[in-house]
């Protein structure tokens, strides 16, 4: 597909580093000269310089025949103005990015249907509904749902003593009278697809699909079990706090919001009643203490400062604060956060590229399939994707069995009837389907990928 | 460095030669000439080898940045034109592994300067060879390979940067494989037209296709000793019309592909470079015109002269050694200048001469008024500080390169003309230079050491010196 990205900033350029995977034609548009001789420099895509919602540049950048158009520059006003202009031009679809929390209601729907908007990204919301997920299932580094079904994809840390260790999976399965499937394995830097013999390592991170309702009864096999968060203490008046918040008070989950910003403080205070703000200096432990770290459940670091937030993290988890949650925004710092022994990061910018990345997907046409939801797992290393079987899917009611799947592809769940099933080689795949499927190392387009 | 991936990338280079061999094999093959064997050992020979290296150097990072790309650029052509260089000893056409390797240099760089003093002697499969070698090279070895295989690596744009001429690279679309595809699109069409065109002349198939790849690279390689001066004023109007339009950016063809002839012709570089071209023409058509009996045929050798030696292809119809001091030295000066920056012409290039010469202007006029602020531009657009240093930091290792070489070649004892033509010719990638080099003659007389001093001469012009200069820098390869 040609895409456009206007505006490569943090954001911009997590997107197009997702879709570019995909093989997409990417061309880039800023405003600054520097940020587009870098893109050109570490990507493979076009750069065009100038203003993204000229007409000029906008037809320099090919607008006119782009399938899809994303701007994600720092203005929400911009946004939609480029949207505007480039669906006016011919783009078949667009996507705005618009953060402004009054954009955020149902009457906007209709400013939307008037730019032509397809899709309306909010980068903050998408995070906070992640981490909303994470805090309900504590014992799993990352949680993600899949559509239509009680399925849920479940990263885990394998810490010493975790009774799983040292017994191949074929065992594992017969041990633990629950319905799970371990769909990926990463070890060191590697990401592996494990058969019926393979054995779990402390410190492997892995990736379970298993039933919502059975989740803390698997956290509890695997040697690892937390409660459902039901105090939280936030840093950092963002966005992103605000959002969560939201979420969080509905949930009647109790929050404490820490911010050095006194007008912040009382911004929040006005908007999120119920919660109790706090003004002061997150980095300062006296205050934490007084502040009841050592009764939270979760703690959460989501100022904008990367090294604050690992270091808040890591003293909250020196006074065993059930779950950490530690926003980090650097690349490079999300790789050595394994070795800080942090429990769960989250990078907004990596989410959002997610959303598109399935987005994207989506708008391809497939024969026989349709991608319903996209995640990746394990930073990046495999990916999961949910399937729904068409009428013309080719090989329908075949026996697994029968099928010459790709070494590292594993079909890992078939919901029929809203009923899953967690297949052998004698389960088949038919029209009407969902099907999860689990990647490492390729990306699925359509369901018929996973056959040699 | 990232050698593994470096060398992997080799090994693609090597195995994909291997392949290209095999149309000098089948030409031979048709003629039933003797240098069949002497293709297929190579063939076989440099496939086995860039098996056994693609098995040994699997890469384990994908990394790659600037300086692997130049290193991987310089290593390619050094190790095509190695490879390229042994159908000719092992044939015993030209025994000399020296003279072989000058000779594929001097087809890969398009440069087009021979060792042989029989063109006519040589067999149809090692001419085609020779004259293949300029078809490829004038576009570049490696964006071939970037436009027929799936994936080279990561950041193809630095080897498209190290292996396209010109101050920047301007991709045409978003993916740097679909431009390479693009280009070699437009080259293929451009080249076959060509054939056909001068098929309809007096040339049988085999000589057009031999000239036609010539023109295409911007080489020079023929069939005759005397180039093509035995040939129709039609076929020479042909190949003097194309020369010049092989001489341009490729980025303009793209242009009116898509229809936008208007940005094409209001190109800065193309109206200088048309420019340069007509004052020539016109110079030397008074220069020459005592010489010639009408005013028809004085244009025509003037107009191919000029064309082929701007566009460094080294075609001639004329012995212009003979000619004129005036006309000798215009065309010196356009063997310095070059073609356009993205074409597969060497040279300094055109572009990189009007930001200088712009540059000069701006600082002329801030002398006199000291307060002024001016801004450089090109089609339009500020050159930017960072491309603008570039072009100004080439133009001094350029001059440093020059000086370094001419001495070098000086040891050999030729008169001062030859001397420092032939090191322009070679440099600039033209191919035949004055006195000694000169059109009818050849670079057979230089001693071995200068015949390689002229390949690397050719191999940094082609590749606009940084890849091969950094490459046979130590502390390239040396951790210090």
């Amino acid at each position: 597909m040609k895409v456009i990205i206007s505006g490569c900033g943090n954001v911009g350029t997590a997107i197009l580093e997702g879709l570019l995977k995909d093989g997409h034609d990417i061309v880039v548009i800023d405003t600054d000269h520097k940020t587009i001789e870098l893109a050109v420099n570490n990507y493979d895509v076009l750069g065009v310089c100038g203003n993204g919602t000229s007409y000029e540049i906008l037809s320099e950048a090919g607008a006119i025949d782009a399938d899809l158009f994303i701007s994600v520059t720092g203005s929400d006003e911009f946004n939609m103005l480029s949207c505007f202009v480039a669906k006016q031009m011919g783009a078949n679809h667009t996507v705005a990015r618009i953060r402004n929390p009054e954009y955020n209601n149902p009457a906007f729907e209709f400013v939307k249907k008037q730019l032509g908007i397809s899709m309306v990204l909010n980068p903050e919301m998408l995070t906070a509904k992640w981490l909303y997920n994470v805090l309900q299932v504590p014992s799993a580094s990352s949680v993600e749902k899949f559509s239509s079904s009680d399925m849920d994809m479940i990263e885990l840390l394998l810490k010493d003593g975790s009774p799983v260790l040292g017994v191949p999976l074929y065992e594992l399965r017969k041990k633990l009278p629950l319905n799970f499937l371990i769909c990926v394995v990463q070890r060191g830097e590697e990401a592996h697809i494990p058969n019926g013999s393979f054995v779990l390592q402390s410190g492997d991170k892995v990736g379970v699909l298993t039933l919502r309702s059975e989740l803390h009864k698997l956290a509890k096999a695997f040697g690892i079990e937390k409660k459902p968060a039901k105090s939280v203490i936030i840093v950092g008046a963002s966005k992103i706090a605000y959002y969560l918040s939201t979420l969080l008070l509905h949930a009647k989950t109790s929050v404490k919001l820490i911010d050095k910003n006194p007008e912040k403080c009382l911004e929040f205070a006005e908007k999120l009643a119920g919660a109790t703000i706090v003004n002061g200096d997150g980095m300062s432990q006296e205050l934490l203490l007084e502040e009841g770290v050592l009764s939270a459940d979760a703690f959460l670091s989501l100022t904008n400062k990367d090294e604050e937030n690992v270091l808040m993290s890591i003293y909250s988890q020196s006074k065993n604060v059930q779950k950490t949650i530690t926003k980090i925004n650097r690349d490079e710092l999300i790789d050595i956060s394994d070795n800080l022994g942090l429990d769960t990061v989250v990078t907004a910018k990596h989410v959002v590229a997610d959303a598109l990345v399935r987005y994207a997907r989506a708008l391809e046409n497939s024969k026989g399939s349709k991608i319903e939801t996209l995640y990746s797992l394990l930073s990046g290393s495999a990916e999961a994707s949910e399937f729904e079987v068409l009428k013309d899917f080719k090989y329908s009611g075949v026996c697994l069995k029968d099928l010459k799947l790709k070494s590292n592809v594993l079909i890992a769940g078939i919901i029929r009837d809203r009923h899953v099933i967690i297949p052998c080689g004698d389960d088949f795949i038919t029209a009407g389907d969902k099907v999860i499927v689990i990647t490492a190392g390729e990306s699925l387009f359509d369901l018929v990928d996973v056959i040699k | 460095m990232n050698y593994r991936l470096i060398f992997s990338t080799l090994a693609r280079v090597i195995r994909v030669e291997a392949i290209l061999l095999l149309l000098p094999l089948a030409v031979s093959a048709i003629y039933g000439e003797n240098c069949f064997y002497a293709f297929l050992i190579t063939a076989v020979g440099a496939y086995l080898l860039g098996t056994v290296l693609k098995i040994v150097c699997k890469p384990k990072t994908q990394y790659f940045y600037s300086k692997d790309g130049l290193i991987t650029v310089a290593l390619t052509w050094l190790s095509v034109s190695v490879i390229g260089a042994i159908p000719f000893v092992i044939s015993g056409e030209i025994p000399s592994f020296i003279d072989a390797f000058f000779e594929t240099v001097s087809g890969f760089t398009t440069t087009g300067a021979t060792i042989l003093e029989n063109v006519e002697g040589l067999s149809n499969g090692l001419l085609f060879w020779r004259s293949f070698t300029h078809w490829i090279g004038g576009m570049g070895v490696l964006v071939f390979i970037m436009a027929i295989t799936s994936k080279t690596t990561d950041r193809p744009i630095h080897i498209l940067r190290a292996e396209m001429p010109g101050p920047s690279v301007d991709k045409l679309v978003p993916s740097s494989k679909d431009t390479a595809k693009i280009l070699y699109l437009i080259y293929v069409v451009l080249t076959v037209v060509l054939i056909i065109l001068l098929w309809l002349g007096d040339m049988n198939l085999f000589e057009s296709v031999i000239h036609a790849f010539g023109t295409a690279g911007t080489g020079g390689f023929g069939v005759k000793n005397n180039s093509i001066v035995n040939y129709s004023s039609y076929s020479q109007w042909v190949i003097a019309i194309f020369m010049l339009i092989f001489g341009m950016n490729f980025n303009l063809f793209y242009l009116i592909l898509i229809k936008k002839v208007g940005t094409a012709l209001k190109s800065t570089e193309l109206r200088y470079y048309l420019f340069i071209v007509l004052t020539s023409t016109v110079l030397i058509t008074f220069n020459i015109y005592p010489a010639y009996e009408n005013a028809g045929e004085a244009i025509r050798h003037a107009f191919f002269q000029t064309s082929s030696i701007m566009t460094t292809t080294g075609f001639s119809t004329q012995d212009f050694n003979a000619w004129p001091t005036l006309s000798k030295i215009i065309l010196f000066v356009l063997m310095l200048i070059g073609g356009c920056s993205g074409s597969t012409a060497g040279g300094f290039k055109v572009s990189r001469l009007v930001v200088i010469f712009k540059k000069i202007k701006a600082e002329l006029k801030k002398v006199l008024h000291p307060n002024t602020i001016s801004v450089i531009k090109m089609d339009g657009e500020k050159v930017s500080d960072g491309v603008l240093g570039g072009i100004v930091n080439y133009l001094a290792v350029y001059v440093v390169c020059f000086i370094s070489i001419t001495l070098l070649i000086s040891f050999d004892g030729f008169d001062f003309e030859a001397t420092f033509s032939a090191t322009a010719a070679c440099f600039n990638n033209v191919g035949p230079a004055f006195s000694v080099a000169g059109p009818m003659c050849s670079y057979a007389d230089f001693t071995p050491f200068s015949k390689i001093i002229l390949s690397l001469a050719m191999l940094l012009g082609r590749l606009e010196i940084y890849p091969l200069l950094l490459a046979l820098t130590p502390s390239t390869w040396f951790k210090k």
